[in-house]
């Protein structure tokens, strides 16, 4: 895993050894606001699909200081009771101020724990930005975690947010005003069902997808800390893995995964082998208005052509 | 130029619950740009060298104030020593008696960091270690 994330020509070839073995696991994404108590809820969820005889990764990815480079990387304190469990393999991830890239090494880490055969591969994340998002089209169900309090207002809760998951979970539910987050949550649903048919971008696709083949996000109301609520998670999480596989909405998002992990890995390459002298210095020129931002790419294209003839 | 982050754990082993301090190393080795995972309290050594397994950590930090040191840290050390896990440094904070420092390092512990110890000779220390 290290070496996965670290990169180079070592990671490349281990994955493009393993990625052949890949492609049985169940991904699933987590993401939510700080404090909605996603750990605490990924460690009941851990817990119960223990229970039920299955094997997991856990990736726990957190934000590194854009300033230092550092990472406190604390998602594993709420996990205590799965640290002796040798059903359950836990990696903690910093972003690294990847050149959007995050997702990319979150795949491949994650690609290391399908090959080895674990059965589901849960990806717990901040959702706080578009690198998260990003990480969410990764997985073949994605759940966004609220919690009561933290801004319950139908304009608050962010709408991509509900773009992009498949199950909507409200933690903290027993506390005061639950009741009105899960309401502002069904109706922030049903307008987006009925009313939407724009497609904002690759990220509408695959819930767009499910909900005009009839998924509907259900809203299952959790409290992680005392394991309320989290058997029904775990039935809506197979549900809806058995709904993917009924539908063919798995090898849909597999086809997505795939042409976004192609993408970002053109992009990423192609800039490092643009990079160079004049790459700045065309960014400077750009920058000086003596040419256009497009004509900066045909130019650096077009020196790459002719330096591999 | 290796630029990959220094990945560091920080445990408290045993039954002690006084964690400010460790939080505080955490907080401040980060700040000087490592990853640290930090994985509270009531640790048991499996817990510690399974943990240092999983993150491929470059080294471990143990936080004992509770004098339990004597009996943890050689437990601790022989835990990572089952899972092939000695080229990590071992580093202790937290109150361990001078007198006791050789018997840690004879332990294995590569580095005894008292109270009031400056967090950069800490941060450098580390730094030396794992990249000489």
């Amino acid at each position: 895993m290290t070496r996965v994330e670290r990169g180079g020509e070592a990671a490349d070839a281990l994955v493009r050894d393993l990625y052949p073995h890949t492609g049985r696991a169940h991904l699933i994404g987590m993401t939510g606001p700080p404090g909605a108590g996603k750990s605490t809820l990924v460690t009941a969820l851990a817990q119960t699909l223990r229970r039920r005889g299955e094997t997991l990764g856990i990736v726990a990815v957190d934000p590194s200081s854009p300033f230092t480079g550092g990472a406190l990387l604390g998602d594993r304190v709420r996990m205590r009771d799965l640290y002796e469990d040798d059903g359950v393999f836990i990696r903690s991830m910093a972003s690294r101020g990847r050149l959007g890239g995050l997702s990319l090494a979150t795949a491949d880490v994650a690609k290391l724990l399908d090959a080895a055969g674990f059965d589901r591969v849960i990806i717990e994340t901040v959702g706080t930005g578009q690198a998260e998002v990003d990480i969410a089209t990764l997985a073949h169900t994605t759940i966004v975690i609220e919690a009561p309090g933290m801004g319950d207002d139908i304009q608050s809760i962010k709408a991509g947010v509900l773009e992009i998951a498949d199950i909507l979970v409200v933690n903290k539910a027993d506390l005061p005003f639950a009741a009105n987050t899960v309401r502002a949550l069904h109706a922030m649903l049903s307008l987006g069902q009925t009313g939407s048919q724009m497609h904002h971008g690759r990220l509408m696709t695959q819930p767009a997808i499910a909900t005009m083949h009839g998924w509907k996000p259900p809203i299952v109301e959790t409290v992680a800390s005392q394991s309320k609520g989290v058997d029904k998670l775990a039935d809506a999480i197979d549900a809806h893995r058995d709904y993917l596989r009924q539908s063919d909405g798995w090898a849909q998002r597999e086809s997505q995964r795939s042409r976004q992990e192609v993408r970002e890995q053109l992009q990423l390459r192609l800039i490092e082998r643009l990079a160079g002298d004049d790459y700045e210095r065309l960014i400077d020129a750009v920058t000086q208005r003596e040419i256009s931002p497009v004509e900066a790419a045909e130019r650096l294209l077009k020196a790459y052509r002719e330096r591999k003839s | 130029m290796n630029d990959t982050p220094i990945r560091v754990l920080i445990a408290k082993p045993g039954l002690d619950g006084h964690d400010r301090g460790a939080k505080v190393i955490a907080r401040m080795l980060r700040d000087a740009g490592m990853e640290v995972i930090y994985t509270g309290l009531r640790q048991t050594p499996t817990m510690i060298a399974r943990t240092a397994l999983q993150e491929d950590v470059d080294v471990v930090g143990l936080s004992i104030l509770s004098g339990a040191h004597t009996t943890l840290v050689p437990r601790v050390m022989s835990a990572l020593a089952d899972n092939d896990l000695t080229d990590i440094p071992v580093f202790l904070g937290g109150i361990i008696p001078d007198e006791d420092v050789v018997s840690m390092k004879a332990n294995g512990v590569w580095e005894v960091f008292g109270p009031g110890s400056s967090m950069q000779v800490i941060a450098e220390a580390i730094r030396s270690a794992v990249r000489p």
